[in-house]
């Protein structure tokens, strides 16, 4: 009885009630309790604002915080409220695509990981940016978060913060090999430096989406590209994995993997487990994203790491494949979406304005060690303090490639994944041409992934 | 009981009648209710499998018959995870038969006021939900976080360099054991119902003709279990048949630990391929059917008997 008092009551409130109301009087009871979930997103209580839901990756509360800041700053007009998505990235897609598919309303804001954009603004689940917005928000926005924004030359999403992968070295190791990391290093030379002195390299070598990121740094260093017709239908898409850059990028992960280079836990680690291996007596040089900074900080903190360990460590740019070539440098990050069937797109538009201005960028880097996708934010005296290795980011994110932005992606990472690991199991004679004629078969519905 | 019965029907048929309606008019509604919510989805399901369909591309939907059924029994994948849920099926169900037997004559055997203490410490597994267990196995035997490498390194081939979940051999043994430790108590429940059956006079006359132990139970509580044991090890079969927080909270498939519903979960949930997803879903279901079907008849698994009529 009170679950039906209160959508009565809520019916006023807002249009999105009301219509929901409407449905209620039709369908009966039944349609009002399952009206109940939608008007629960919705209403901010009795005729208070509209509430609108930001379903955010999970992160150190910065999103949370930004969400009652905006909320703050829009004076009554609007009310942001946070929903948590799962932790790892295919996860957070699974539940936003099928959110979608379903006509949710509710998805007013969307924290975006950007390779699985574009098959989620193909089928037109994400609401068009307002040509204005689009304006003000791609303002000194590095380049290739614009490229993570965009699917068919069209803006789909905001770029929020970008991310980029570095290399992390010890400087004892790196002296210790001769190994000047003022200059472009190689991969080989990295190999080369841990093998001489008996130490491990930090790479990411489970069977997960950080796979994918790690083989498409490598292929796009050597000069190749996953995917050639990013924006063709599944059944013409052309693979660019057996190719040299594709062998020599299978050279490189087989090498590590073979000569125990990555050490025993390779097969099972991910980008945390990596900043263990890195931080302890076995570390060398490690490929990792700029939130081991802030963590390793405070490990340092609750006593759990030596200071020692993070005054030995540098940085530089990503490893390259070859000396002739320039590196390219992982790219993540997350941008903001709106979905089609949102109620309230102008208002969810004007808030994510309000989130990606330059200020809130750069304060979200400092609190949360996400980086900036505005190049503006990188001039914040905080951010400089607080966070040395800023400008080899701000470097990284100029030169960085996105993983390949196609609808499929989801086919052509999981089908690396499954192709490129173990690393120990890479061949360079056969992986590169196993892995493209695996993933074309299943990009035709031809076998199974 | 039964001449009182024989000699009392005509009386008692318009009570029975009115039981029998009255029994009828009282699980009728929830039999009608699990019809709808089993062979709803079963129906949906094989329906959907007959598209090429996927969540994301709703405008891309094509009818293309038994082609996806095609594909998936023509694809080494599927007999690949098929012959791994085989492999934990078999090798769960007969170590669980031998432990949950030995657990079972424990409780049977333990003196009275032992009984309820005992039972209760041999369920604490079971009542453990499968996800948490799964999770605590996983970070027992992570090479990061676990603790067995360093308590076993005595063990020969355990040191604290070996990544568990590496490799086939190791990630298979961790996820068939801790299937283990979770169910056993389920099939030594089942079976300490079926010793309970045994009639004590047939024990009683077999020790007064002389048995030793060994024979009184292969010749008087063996027979008299049939039953019982069957009931346990089709339950159990089913159950590890479907077989999936283990292998997703372990490994998520990795070193061809794949199984068959995880192939499912991943194909419908993962790639949000609706259509490839229920044909491996109506496959799977078909399989369980399989199992079910010759377990009753070839093995003749009497689910009556087992509820201790006689």
């Amino acid at each position: 009885m009170i679950v039906l008092t209160d959508v009565r009551n809520d019916r006023g409130a807002s249009a999105r009630a009301a219509r929901t109301g409407r449905r209620a009087r039709g369908l009966g009871a039944v349609a009002a309790l399952a009206a109940l979930s939608f008007s629960l997103g919705a209403c901010a209580g009795d005729g208070g604002p509209p509430t609108l839901t930001w379903y955010i990756n999970p992160d150190d509360g910065g999103q949370a915080a930004l969400a009652e800041k905006c909320t703050a700053e829009a004076g009554g007009a609007y009310r942001i409220e946070t929903s948590l998505l799962p932790n790892d990235a295919a996860s957070q897609r699974e539940q936003l695509a099928r959110r979608l598919a379903a006509g949710d309303p509710s998805m007013d804001i969307m924290s975006l990981d950007p390779p699985y954009i574009p098959e989620l603004a193909e089928p037109g689940f994400l609401a068009p940016v307002p040509p204005d917005v689009a304006e003000r928000t791609t303002r000194g926005v590095v380049q290739g978060a614009l490229d993570g924004a965009t699917w068919n030359d069209r803006l789909v999403t905001v770029p929020f913060w970008a991310n980029t992968q570095i290399l992390w070295y010890r400087k004892s190791v790196a002296e210790a090999a001769g190994l000047d990391l003022g200059q472009p290093v190689t991969w080989d030379q990295l190999i080369q430096a841990a093998q001489t002195q008996d130490k491990e390299l930090a790479v990411q070598g489970a069977r997960a989406e950080s796979m994918t990121v790690w083989v498409n740094a490598l292929i796009a260093s050597g000069g190749g590209e996953i995917i050639v017709n990013p924006d063709a239908n599944a059944r013409d898409i052309q693979l660019g994995l057996d190719s040299p850059a594709g062998v020599d990028a299978a050279r490189i992960v087989s090498t590590i993997g073979r000569e125990g280079l990555g050490g025993p836990g390779l097969p099972t680690m991910d980008e945390n487990q990596s900043m263990s291996l890195f931080q302890s007596d076995r570390g060398s040089f490690m490929v990792n994203y700029n939130f081991v900074w802030p963590a390793m900080q405070g490990s340092v903190e609750d006593g759990s790491l030596d200071q020692a360990v993070v005054d030995d460590i540098g940085w530089a740019l990503y490893p390259r494949v070859s000396p002739d070539r320039e590196t390219a440098p992982p790219l993540g990050g997350i941008n903001l979406g709106v979905g089609a069937r949102s109620t309230h797109p102008d208002l969810a538009y004007r808030a994510i304005e309000c989130m990606v201005s330059p200020e809130n960028q750069a304060e979200y880097f400092v609190t949360n060690g996400n980086p900036p996708s505005a190049l503006a934010a990188f001039d914040d005296p905080e951010v400089r303090q607080k966070f040395p290795m800023a400008p080899t980011i701000r470097d990284s994110l100029d030169i960085a490639v996105p993983r390949p932005q196609t609808p499929y992606y989801n086919e052509v990472s999981t089908g690396i994944q499954q192709t490129w690991t173990p690393p120990a199991d890479v061949d360079p004679a056969t992986t590169p041409r196993d892995s493209q004629e695996f993933i074309t078969a299943v990009l035709r519905g031809e076998r199974l992934l | 009981m039964s001449s009182q019965a024989a000699t009392g029907k005509p009386a008692m048929s318009e009570r029975a009648r009115a039981e029998a309606r009255l029994g009828w008019l009282l699980a009728g509604p929830a039999f009608v209710i699990m019809l709808l919510v089993t062979a709803y989805p079963i129906l949906q399901a094989i329906y959907e499998s007959l598209f090429r369909f996927r969540l994301t591309a709703p405008d891309e939907r094509q009818f293309v018959g038994l082609a996806n059924y095609a594909v998936i029994l023509s694809d080494w994948v599927w007999w690949r995870d098929l012959l791994v849920t085989l492999l934990i099926t078999v090798i769960t169900v007969a170590v669980e038969l031998v432990l949950g037997f030995a657990l079972a004559l424990v409780m049977h055997g333990a003196i009275k006021q032992l009984r309820g203490l005992l039972r209760t410490a041999i369920l604490v597994p079971y009542g453990i939900i499968t996800v948490v267990s799964a999770f605590a196995w996983f970070y027992a035997f992570d090479i990061n976080s676990g603790f067995v490498n360093q308590w076993f390194a005595w063990v020969p081939g355990i040191s604290p360099d070996l990544n568990w979940f590496a490799e086939f051999g190791t990630s298979i043994f961790v996820i068939i054991a801790s299937e283990i430790w979770k169910t056993t108590p389920f099939i030594s429940l089942l079976l300490l119902a079926g010793l309970a059956q045994v009639p004590g006079e047939l024990t009683e006359a077999a020790k007064v003709d002389g048995a030793t132990r060994w024979e009184l139970f292969r010749k008087v509580t063996l027979p008299n279990m049939k039953a019982a044991i069957m009931v346990a090890v089709l339950f159990r079969a089913l159950d590890a048949f479907r077989i999936f927080d283990n292998v997703f909270i372990m490994t998520n498939g990795a070193n061809n630990t794949e199984v068959l519903s995880l192939l499912a979960y991943r194909t419908s949930i993962g790639r949000l391929e609706i259509g490839m997803g229920s044909a491996i879903s109506v496959l799977l279901f078909l399989c369980v059917l399989l199992i079910a079907f010759l377990a009753i008849k070839v093995f003749k698994v009497d689910l009556a008997g087992s509820r201790g009529g006689n």
